[in-house]
């Protein structure tokens, strides 16, 4: 927690400036006219104290690392660097894993060293950055005390500077935007150095296997194979089961909402259709797994038909009441959002309500409610605690609903959580499955919006 | 006249079947009307079956079965250095006193009886004893009445889930303990309450001592830094979005970005959280800063959104009243418009949390989902939260944790609900109509 402190102090430095800055032009401006008020001056000084030294401690702690790494590499031992099996990142690890005191095995002497000179550095680097930043606080805040004057326009200035906070605040989401595409596209591309794309994209059978447990021969059938194409058949499998609950029943209720009932009816129904959207998906996933699931495989028995104890029709019909909300809320927007002439004009032409809806309302709002569905789709297919829980693990290539299917998040919730080997095709895939999950619901996304807007450009 | 008589004939004829056709198409309104009615009450129906299939365990998970001893607190056995210290208590003998005890009502006979006896109480029940001793040592050499929970198959046999006819290789508990409990039974201690290793107890892999308070402390945890991170974030970048971002080709990147964001599957963050938290910066697994730190990047859209709309629906004479009086654009804005948009901005973080307090797949990633028994004091503490534990305890097949999990999924849905009709009530509240 040294950060810690150092922030704290900085902060109050930079408090305390800011109130001599306050006391100060408070009494400038007793016998002259500002041009900015005192408050304005006080931020300004605060502020002047606090970002430099501020930026630097971030300077700090991003260089430091880098200069430590680069520093270590000197003590590894040389019959480590030069065989081929070396690794840079695990030989890191364990000198890291040293300094945090995670030992697990005996240490090797050069570990040790490096721990130790590890730890003399930080410290060194520690004291003087901590002396370097505080004393530039000090300066800094010094010097902005002094440009307070009657016509120092301060209050430009710091709004400039918030102005510039907020730019950076929002650029985090492109942030976001790059750390995902960052995070899988590097693991998937060495993924795809150890399995070919077109053996991950139509190979028929997903059989994931770490290399250990290959080698070692405890395999379940041999050699892992990494063919997607199971996966997102049942991934599909599930998303039309559960499209197939969620579209009829989520469409017709925006029809009733909005062309039928009463100002009050839809005032109670709407939000309780809404919670259907707020419970959280492992609510769902144990309501599938524990009731849903065993009512679907006792009907079956009952019916005389072979039910997986995990089918795919208890994990799709759950789903398909979660996303009732998802299409009745988009559509009932699309419907509502029709000009009122458009129904005005059937009915005076003598339709009744059903005729007028059926063939003016809907068809003017078919391209929104296509948006909706995609928007529902794209739902589907990115739901993972519901598949996770109730869905299995058997990658079965099968149409039959009663199977049992595994989906693409499924399998990487499967693979990721728990300790992994870095280095292994298995956890790797988890990565080209994101990929191409991302890409699907991008797509599908982009797609929804395109024709959303196409739609709007239409009436407005 | 000829002519006029067909005539009319035709008309009769027409209006037979536009009478015809009008009450097909009236018969047609109706049944469309009821297919409308029918989808609502299929949808509520769902909801209502949720509800009662979570209620009906979720209920009587909050109570378990208790048995109340007569304990000798042997001070020489329980605390044989005779200080109270923990190291002392642990190595004394309050199993032994227990079992004394159980012994002392059941007197069993044999060493399999014995045996059986002895797994009729719970294993947390020495701790328990430990911990009253910790708090008042004056206890020692006294003969106190103490509750214990009872094992979680004796609790599923209360509660009327193990059969006592079917063969004894058949079941969990032995005849010789089932005859055990109908003496305890029989006596009137054995007593059904509100369950206290629910709330104040923590991850248990026995099902009568597992409680939610360390994954309840690690919510509290996580949410708290996803709030600090996701509200400062979400009403920075949508006042400068909407009030200060000029239309340029960067903008509308960013607005895009932000679109794109909203749709990515969740457990996508989770990913992100793994490669760049983790993996690239080295910060450890399992933490509540991590989790935090991945919820309110997964949040932030929601909050963008609904403060841009809540910032857009401000009236702009509100706006310009400020700048013809001589404020700056930063003066008006942030004296004039974000205060009277922060009740929608707060309505819209509420739910963003409530969304995040929700969530489980992207934690799952980022290791939350490990077996944490120590209550969570930090946010560098290894820490679990409420879904993920839901999500844990579904996975174990005793009958126990099946209503331990429906009760925790009680807990849960009523803080989800507690904030929504926060949200509701905020915006009922502050709402202003322009």
């Amino acid at each position: 927690m040294p950060q810690f402190w150092l922030l704290a102090s900085l902060s109050i430095i930079s408090l305390i400036y800011g109130y001599v800055g306050y006391m100060r032009s408070a009494r400038i401006s007793t016998s002259i006219r500002l041009n900015s008020r005192s408050t304005y001056h006080a931020s300004f000084v605060a502020l002047c104290a606090f970002l430099p030294a501020f930026m630097l401690v971030i300077v700090v702690a991003i260089a430091d690392g880098v200069f430590i790494r680069n520093a270590i590499a000197e003590y590894y031992p040389l019959e480590l660097t030069a065989s081929d099996e070396f690794n840079e990142i695990l030989a890191f690890s364990q000198v890291r894993n040293f300094v945090n005191g995670v030992i697990f095995t005996e240490t090797e002497q050069w570990v040790k060293d490096a721990g130790a000179a590890w730890l003399s550095w930080d410290a060194q680097i520690r004291n003087v950055s901590s002396v370097v930043i505080i004393c530039l606080s000090f300066i800094s805040g010094f010097l902005a005390l002094h440009k307070i004057s009657a016509d120092f326009t301060s209050r430009s200035y710091v709004e400039r500077i918030i102005t510039w906070f907020l730019r950076i605040c929002s650029l985090i989401a492109i942030l976001t935007t790059i750390g995902i595409v960052f995070s899988v596209i590097f693991e998937s591309f060495r993924f795809f150095s150890l399995i070919p794309v077109s053996e991950f994209l139509f190979g028929l059978t997903w059989n994931p296997q770490f290399e250990g447990a290959e080698r070692a021969g405890s395999g379940q059938m041999g050699l892992a194979t990494y063919g997607s194409i199971p996966l997102f058949f049942g991934t599909l499998l599930i998303s039309v089961i559960a499209l197939s609950v969620a579209v009829p029943v989520g469409l017709l209720s925006a029809i009733y909402l909005s062309e039928y009932a009463t100002h009050r009816t839809r005032s109670i129904v709407k939000p309780l259709l809404e919670i259907l959207a707020g419970i959280p998906t492992v609510v769902y996933g144990f309501f599938a797994a524990l009731t849903v699931a065993p009512f679907v495989r006792s009907l079956g028995m009952d019916l005389g038909l072979d039910v997986a104890s995990e089918s795919a029709l208890a994990a799709g019909l759950v789903m398909g009441i979660m996303i009732i909300p998802f299409v009745s809320s988009l559509s009932d927007d699309v419907i509502n959002a029709v000009p009122q002439s458009l129904r005005d004009a059937s009915l005076a032409l003598g339709s009744t309500k059903s005729e007028s809806v059926k063939q003016v309302v809907l068809p003017a709002a078919l391209s929104g409610i296509v948006a909706s569905v995609l928007l529902a789709v794209s739902r589907a297919v990115g739901e993972t605690m519901i598949v996770v829980m109730a869905a299995g693990l058997a990658a079965n290539l099968s149409l039959n609903p009663l199977d049992a299917v595994t989906t693409v998040t499924s399998q990487i919730v499967t693979i990721l959580v728990g300790d992994q080997e870095f280095e292994s095709a298995k956890t790797l895939s988890a990565f080209a499955l994101a990929l191409t999950l991302i890409i699907i619901t991008l797509l599908l996304n982009f797609s929804a919006l395109k024709i959303v807007k196409k739609y709007r450009e239409h009436y407005e | 006249m000829n002519n006029q008589s067909n005539e009319s004939h035709a008309t009769l004829h027409d209006a037979d079947r536009v009478k015809e056709n009008l009450r097909k198409r009236r018969a047609e309104e109706a049944r469309f009307k009821w297919l409308g009615r029918a989808a609502i009450g299929l949808a509520l129906s769902f909801l209502v079956v949720l509800f009662i299939s979570i209620f009906s365990k979720g209920i009587p998970g909050f109570f378990q079965y208790y048995v109340t001893l007569e304990v000798f607190l042997d001070a020489e056995r329980i605390d044989p250095e005779g200080d109270a210290g923990v190291n002392s208590l642990y190595a004394g003998d309050a199993k032994g006193v227990i079992n004394d005890a159980v012994f002392e009502i059941l007197k069993p006979e044999g060493r399999k009886a014995k045996k059986s006896a002895r797994k009729i109480v719970s294993k947390g029940a020495e701790k328990r004893l430990r911990n009253m001793i910790l708090n008042d040592p004056s206890l020692l050499g006294k003969t106190i009445e103490v509750q214990f929970a009872l094992d979680d198959d004796i609790d599923s046999f209360l509660r009327g889930f193990i059969d006592r006819n079917t063969p004894e290789s058949d079941r969990r508990i032995d005849d010789t303990m089932i005859s055990f409990v109908d003496t305890l039974n029989e006596m009137g201690i054995v007593s059904y309450r509100l369950s206290d290793y629910l709330f104040f107890g923590s991850a248990s892999r026995n099902a009568e001592m597992a409680g939610i308070r360390g994954a309840f402390v690690g919510s509290i945890i996580t949410l708290a830094i996803c709030l600090s991170i996701a509200f400062p974030l979400g009403v920075a970048t949508a006042v400068y979005l909407e009030e200060f971002a000029q239309k340029t080709r960067f903008t509308e990147f960013i607005e895009i970005n932000i679109n794109n964001l909203a749709a990515v599957p969740s457990v996508v963050f989770g990913i992100l959280g793994l490669a760049i938290f983790i993996n690239l910066f080295g910060i450890p697994r399992s933490i509540p800063l991590v989790g935090g730190i991945v919820l309110a990047l997964m949040t932030l859209p929601t909050i963008i959104i609904s403060s841009r709309a809540a910032i857009s629906a401000v009236p702009p004479s509100i706006k310009d009243a400020a700048l013809s009086l001589g404020a700056s654009k930063h003066q008006a804005v942030f004296h004039h418009v974000i205060p009277l948009a922060l009740p929608g901005m707060l309505t819209g973080t509420i739910i963003g949390m409530a969304q995040a307090l929700g969530e489980t797949a992207p934690l799952l990633m980022i290791g939350m989902v490990a077996f944490i028994v120590d209550i969570p004091g930090g946010i560098t503490d290894p820490a679990t939260v409420l879904p993920v534990q839901i999500f844990m305890w579904a996975d174990f097949s005793e009958r126990m944790f099946i209503y331990k999990t429906s009760a925790a999924i009680v807990v849960l849905l009523a803080f989800l609900i507690t904030m929504n009709i926060g949200a509701i009530w905020l915006r009922k509240k502050l709402e202003r109509r322009w």
